[in-house]
């Protein structure tokens, strides 16, 4: 057994050492700046837990309750740092529990790099032990998958997972490792990063004649709409981003997971796209002369009805998958390209512009929306308090500053319309897969992504529940993250569709909470529950200065709608106020 | 409209690939008529050749989902009068209604079928052409105790295209060349290197 001290550096290993494919993966991690892992043991990995036994001055390791916990929670950290999010699991069930965090990955494209063990290479197909089909299992929910069942292989495989994790369109992906080449010792020649494979081309070089139809477009606009994703954030393209629009002056809405790319509070942030957007963004998606998409997918959350999307207007694409542009919306222009390219060329070739009269459209629908929806969400007449009124007094309180996890329901609509943010990566939420119980590890991970920041975690009363255990992650790490759950003693999102398009037949919606406070002080983390309103902000404000973990609990209307709306088969313009 | 299209793949020769384009068309419910793997004139990439009858919209966007694997390294479609191909037919027969019946013979003749192997009991015939061909024969048989059939998937060959061997170069450099990044996918999608 090497001790810590035999281990040399693989940068420093000119010489042939001796290593086990085990101690190779490690290595690969730290060669690849990786600071935290996120993982659980089991038999089929014991040999690089064993490994792991001597890097852990150089790896951080956060034993999590479940593996499902294991892979938000590297989720978070991949979104909150920017940086590709590593996970451990073991064979069988282990590996099985990864799914649903690759599932959410691969759709959310979030940079993961997932090792599982897997039984020895002789048993393959025996049905061993914890013995599953993990490549077969994984493969449409990873960019790409590896069973490795030779040592030597480890070096060049784990750079090829890092360099398609993060490049391109960036995405899950997973390497199996069979026993037999975690404990099999080979002569370690070092390791390289990858940056080529040669039937893998992560991004273009970008045509500038496609840039150029784009500018012509764009110039040749009146009343030009920009509707943006993750692929801002993605391509770490904010700045790029940010002087596109300021100097085309062309208003700019997000999708759920372009949020926080651009300030809330920026003048031509027009706010939210989709079903439970804005009123203005979606009604002049259906009013735009060119529509400018960027990095983003078309979701049908954000187009609504597609026959009846936008047809009035030019679409200009740009995108680093292009297997996106013509998907749902077909482009009039597609740049295929990286934004953080793209939008540099196309900033240089669009005319320094403003459109205040097209803009103030924007606003009129904006003062209708207070009127009828906002203003009473934020302000309640009820005595019930409403999930905006907390997101209210947390911006009060945050001035927009903290990382705000959100799990999936009525909750993630509320805190997304609502919540504030000033810099880019602070919106972590399960977006196209909308996955209940991501936001407790999630923050666990965003938190270790981004230390020196405030999380919190708001979670209805349903998704908590999912991935509850995740205390005990909380716990064991003494990490601060806040906890804040929205409690209306409903699976709010569900009841609402059963009340407008189910006749008000809450079929198994109604959902009873343990004592959350109890259960938090049963990890040994302080909280509070809040059922009036002359304590809300109090609350919120202990929590938030509270050293350490803390989870409030608030006590909200029942049965709150989330509004405005685009029925689902409804066009955008056909958004619904009440 | 629906047609039928046949769909051309370069990939690496990697375990596990063949799934992962499989299910590019099963997650979307969409049949796949024929399948084959094949190597190609280079060594080491496989060509998958693929028959589905669908829109070309459709094949359009499945030819762009298979060839953002990373395995992947270039996928042409094309309809019926872009390519040239043939399938591969077997028929097991009883040889005594051959040898007795002349109208047997005639047929076989007619249809350019090649015996493979003759025995006693039976004779293996072998034709090979379009679908409707290798068919009809299968028909004609039948009456005369057909006691096998098989036919292999599709062989297909791009009438325009020049093989592989100058693009590989292409994807083998670390920095594309323009021509290898050209995304002129959008409008002249059958001279393109997408990736």
């Amino acid at each position: 057994m090497n001790t810590v001290e035999d281990i040399k550096p693989a940068a420093a290993a000119k010489a042939t050492t001796e290593l086990s494919g085990s101690q190779a993966v490690l290595e690969a991690l730290i060669a690849e700046s990786v600071d935290t892992i996120f993982g659980y043991p089991g038999g089929a990995i014991m040999p690089i837990y064993d490994a792991l036994y001597d890097y852990h001055e150089k790896l951080k390791h956060i034993l999590v309750r479940h593996e499902q916990g294991g892979i938000h929670a590297a989720q978070g950290y991949a979104r909150s740092s920017g940086k590709v999010g590593v996970v451990f699991a073991t064979s069988g069930p282990g590996a099985t529990n990864l799914v649903t965090g690759l599932a959410d990955a691969m759709i959310d494209s979030t940079p993961l790099v997932a090792i599982t063990g897997q039984v020895f290479a002789h048993l393959l197909g025996t049905d061993a032990f914890q013995e599953t089909d993990v490549i077969n299992i994984t493969t449409p929910v990873t960019k790409w998958n590896y069973q490795v069942t030779d040592a030597t292989e480890i070096p060049a495989v784990l750079a090829k997972a890092f360099y398609i994790a993060r490049s391109g369109r960036p995405g899950p992906v997973l390497i199996d490792i069979t026993k037999n080449a975690q404990l099999q010792k080979f002569a370690y020649k070092g390791y390289e990063k990858s940056c080529h494979v040669r039937s893998y081309r992560p991004k273009p070089i970008v045509r500038k004649e496609y840039v150029e139809e784009a500018a012509r477009l764009i110039n040749a606009a009146e009343k030009p709409f920009i509707v943006f994703g993750q692929g801002v954030i993605l391509g770490k393209a904010e700045k790029e981003f940010r002087a596109f629009v300021e100097k085309s002056g062309i208003p700019a809405a997000w999708t759920i997971l372009g949020l926080s790319a651009l300030p809330t509070d920026h003048p031509l942030n027009v706010g939210m796209l989709g079903m439970h957007g804005n009123y203005g963004p979606n009604v002049m998606t259906n009013e735009c002369d060119v529509l400018i998409a960027i990095g983003m997918r078309f979701d049908d959350r954000v187009t609504g009805r597609l026959d009846k999307y936008a047809k009035q207007a030019k679409v200009i694409h740009l995108d680093i998958d292009p297997a996106e542009i013509d998907k749902n919306v077909k482009a009039t222009v597609g740049v295929w390209g990286d934004c953080k390219e793209t939008l540099p060329m196309l900033t240089k070739l669009v005319e320094e512009r403003v459109y205040p009269k097209w803009v103030e459209k924007f606003r009129a629908y904006e003062q209708e929306e207070n009127k009828e929806v906002v203003f009473e969400e934020l302000h309640p007449s009820t005595e019930k308090m409403t999930m905006g009124e907390v997101l209210r007094n947390l911006n009060e309180l945050t001035g927009g500053d903290a990382i705000i996890v959100t799990d999936v329901g009525q909750h993630q609509m509320v805190a997304c319309r609502y919540a504030k943010f000033n810099q880019t990566r602070s919106n972590i939420t399960s977006g196209g897969l909308g996955t209940m119980g991501f936001a407790l590890p999630a923050a666990i991970g965003a938190k270790f992504g981004a230390m020196d920041r405030t999380v919190v975690a708001i979670i209805g009363d349903g998704g908590v529940q999912m991935t509850i255990q995740e205390l005990g992650t909380i716990m064991q790490t003494d990490l601060d993250v806040k906890i804040l759950i929205l409690n209306n003693e409903f699976l709010g999102m569900v009841r609402q569709w059963q009340q407008l398009f189910h006749d008000k037949r809450y079929s198994f919606v109604d959902i009873t909470s343990p004592d959350y406070v109890q259960v938090a002080k049963g990890y040994g983390i302080d909280g509070n529950k809040v059922t009036d309103r002359k304590n809300l902000r109090q609350s919120l404000q202990t929590m938030l200065e509270h050293k350490g973990s803390y989870l409030l609990e608030v006590m909200v209307g029942k049965e709150n709608n989330v509004f405005p709306m685009v029925p689902q088969g409804c066009s955008v313009s056909e958004i619904r106020l009440k | 409209m629906k047609q039928e299209f046949t769909i051309t793949v370069y990939a690496e020769n990697h375990i596990g690939l063949l799934v992962r384009v499989a299910t590019i068309f099963s997650r979307r419910k969409i049949n796949i008529e024929s399948l084959g793997t094949s190597p190609s004139e280079i060594e080491g990439i496989h060509r998958l050749t693929i028959v589905i009858e669908e829109t070309e919209e459709v094949v359009r966007k499945l030819a762009r989902q298979i060839e953002k694997q990373v395995e992947v390294l270039k996928v042409y479609y094309n309809n019926g009068e872009e390519i040239v191909w043939q399938e591969l037919a077997l028929y097991k027969v009883p040889t005594d209604v051959i040898a007795e019946k002349v109208k047997v013979e005639r047929l076989l003749r007619e249809y350019g079928a090649r015996a493979v192997v003759i025995r006693k009991d039976y004779t293996i015939f072998e034709t090979s052409g379009h679908r409707e061909e290798t068919d009809k024969l299968v028909n004609v048989l039948a009456p005369y105790g057909l006691i096998e059939f098989v036919r292999s998937a599709r062989v297909a060959i791009i009438k325009n295209s020049k093989g592989f061997h100058e693009k590989l170069k292409e994807f083998e450099e670390t920095e594309p060349g323009q021509e290898v990044v050209e995304n002129e996918f959008l409008n002249k999608q059958d001279e393109v290197f997408t990736m």
